[in-house]
């Protein structure tokens, strides 16, 4: 007798009604939740980022003919100062002379302009240390100076004392004619 | 100290309520019968100042938003606008720019009171983990508060700290175009500013309700670091610290008002009255003074990653106080070593923050030395800086751990009500404030 009840009809109780069924529910329910509660942190995160109107705002032109010889004339692009200067012969000479300097950032001048274009010089005008805008001419190397912190950048915008780690930024640009670029 | 509630209801309504929602009997307990050490200093009239700065802040704060307009354009002419037509903005805006000075520097007297008194050590942890939370929050609100206005230091503020977390690997360039919704600080982060500068006040009062909530499960510390034995240690609440804290906040309020009617500017930078502008950054940029020890640290790293690192670090170490301090005894009346330590730890705080205000190239004294070591001058502020960060460091993570173990504290007392009255010898010249001798 005992034999026969034994194995013949499972005690669904005894058993634990199917754990293995009830752990799926559990699981699945719980993931489903997390699966919607990340999907709905992502735009939550994104809405912070540049919308579509600020990034439809990046580029602009500029007209080169107002630079004189040895200016810069400071622009603003996507809310950061722009700096294009007009780089006289003996500027662009003590640039080239200090390719192979000790430089924190190595780069050589030519690197860093249009190609036959070496009077012009195009870049973003915050400090790669903290982001504050370096006065021009200032500095041990009569390129630019940033007063916040201390940081000295050469004639070609290369970062050579102080707590920056870069040199200032070269940003996207073409000529459009020999007197027009387009940054951005 | 959680103990049971001794409130009872007078009146049929207050019997009526305190079955549905026993909000009366809540207060009487937290707020009217809780019992207190009796041996309470002035130094423990902060946490009750801090409220009410809090409670000060989040008023004209509100106030102060009906008039703001969170645009780049119209920011600048708002807050002017609040000075001059507003009834009574100029007062409001006065007391809320001030206020937040006032919040910080009662902050730092509670924190400095805290690590005088071992008030962070067990079972506290966790009450003072929320405190440092309660700090970090302040120290977000008050960066974001100062750049709405959107003056010159407003906006150069703005860059340099968000630029801050640029200096991370990789994610750095992200981070900051996500903080600022923008290739550069403009109005998209102006406007998520002044919305984040509406909702952290909200969270530090959160905060708030979970430190004193924390506060109120061990209790209070108190000078002799000496836990209650008996409630002969204690007296209730009320009257007697609603009174003391009462006078301590009425003292605390005439330094503020002496600021805010006599000196409204004078914690202040002259060129946050100058409108913003992207294009030309201030000569010497300095944040608000409740900053500069951070600054310094900041800047006396010759690395910019290092330099943000170990920034970060000096809020982080707060959090694992607890577990570096390895002295059983709380109250430095009873460890004269680690007292002189302290002082000099106090010191080199101010220093720093001396230092965080200065030209970092600028000599200490006189002349420069003209000895030029990693890059700076030995005579200057940036090595004065780097000696302070180093004690600053040095004191929570190595001075800390081993004085608790080599060091020989002086007899601790039975009790709160037993000092060593029978033992005046042993009772330090800085113990004189015990009440209980007093009567």
């Amino acid at each position: 007798m005992a034999d026969t009840v034994v194995g013949a009809t499972p005690d669904p109780h005894a058993s634990g009604d199917d754990p293995s069924r009830r752990d799926f529910i559990h699981i699945a329910a719980g993931a489903a939740a997390v699966g919607a509660a990340a999907a709905l942190v992502w735009p939550l995160v994104d809405q912070m980022n540049p919308a579509s109107d600020t990034l439809a705002l990046a580029s602009i032109e500029f007209d080169l003919g107002k630079v004189e010889p040895g200016q810069q004339v400071v622009v603003k692009w996507r809310g950061k100062p722009l700096f294009v200067r007009n780089r006289m012969p003996e500027q662009i000479a003590a640039a080239v002379k200090d390719d192979h300097a000790d430089l924190r950032d190595p780069a050589t001048d030519e690197s860093r302009h249009k190609p036959g274009k070496p009077e012009w010089l195009v870049l973003i005008g915050t400090c790669t240390h903290l982001g504050c805008v370096p006065t021009v001419g200032g500095g041990d190397y009569g390129g630019w100076f940033c007063p916040c912190h201390g940081s000295h950048y050469d004639l070609s915008g290369r970062i050579r004392k102080g707590p920056a780690p870069k040199n200032l930024v070269v940003p996207d640009y073409a000529f459009l004619s020999d007197t027009k670029i387009k940054v951005g | 100290m959680s103990g049971h509630s001794t409130y009872e209801p007078k009146t049929g309504i207050e019997r009526w309520l305190d079955t549905r929602l026993p909000i009366v009997r809540f207060a009487y307990d937290t707020a009217l019968s809780f019992p207190t050490p009796k041996n309470l200093n002035y130094w423990w009239t902060f946490g009750g100042i801090l409220a009410l700065m809090l409670g000060i802040q989040l008023v004209t704060g509100i106030v102060l938003a009906m008039h703001y307009v969170p645009h780049v354009d119209y920011a600048f002419a708002s807050v002017e606008r609040i000075m001059r037509d507003v009834n009574y903005g100029w007062l409001i805006r006065y007391m809320h720019a001030n206020g937040a000075s006032m919040f910080f520097l009662a902050v730092y007297i509670h924190m400095i009171r805290n690590l005088y008194y071992g008030s962070y050590k067990a079972p506290r942890e966790v009450l003072w983990i929320l405190g440092c939370l309660i700090y970090l929050a302040m120290m977000a609100t008050a960066f974001i508060g100062y750049v709405l206005p959107w003056g010159q230091m407003s906006f150069h503020g703005a860059v340099v700290i968000t630029n801050l977390f640029g200096a991370l690997p990789i994610i750095g360039t992200p981070i900051t175009t996500w903080l600022w919704g923008g290739f550069a600080v403009d109005n998209p982060t102006l406007n998520r500013f002044f919305s984040l500068h509406y909702l952290l006040p909200f969270v530090i009062a959160g905060l708030v309700v979970l430190h004193i909530w924390a506060l109120h499960v061990p209790g209070n510390n108190n000078p002799t670091g000496v836990n209650v034995k008996s409630e002969n240690d204690t007296v209730p609440f009320h009257p007697y610290y609603t009174v003391k804290d009462g006078f301590a906040i009425a003292v605390f309020l005439l330094l503020y008002a002496s600021f805010v009617f006599y000196n409204p500017n004078v914690l202040g930078h002259a060129d946050n009255y100058i409108p913003a502008n992207p294009l030309v950054t201030p000569a010497h940029i300095v944040p608000e003074w409740y900053f500069l020890p951070f600054y310094a640290i900041l800047r006396a790293v010759p690395d910019k990653l290092g330099g943000v690192l170990l920034m970060f670090g000096a809020i982080a170490t707060l959090f694992v106080l607890p577990w570096l301090d390895t002295s059983k005894v709380r109250s430095m009346r009873y460890r004269p070593t680690a007292r002189l330590y302290f002082f000099i730890f106090v010191l080199a705080a101010l220093v720093l923050g001396y230092c965080g205000g200065q030209l970092p190239d600028d000599p200490v004294i006189a002349q420069p030395s003209g000895l030029l070591l990693l890059d700076a001058d030995i005579n200057s502020f940036v090595w004065l800086s780097r000696i302070a960060t180093l004690y600053f460091f040095a004191y929570f993570w190595i001075i800390l751990p081993v004085l608790g173990l080599t060091e020989k504290p002086l007899p601790v007392p039975e009790s709160i009500s037993e000092p060593v009255l029978s033992h005046p010898a042993t009772t330090p010249a800085g113990a004189v404030a015990s009440p209980e001798k007093r009567g």
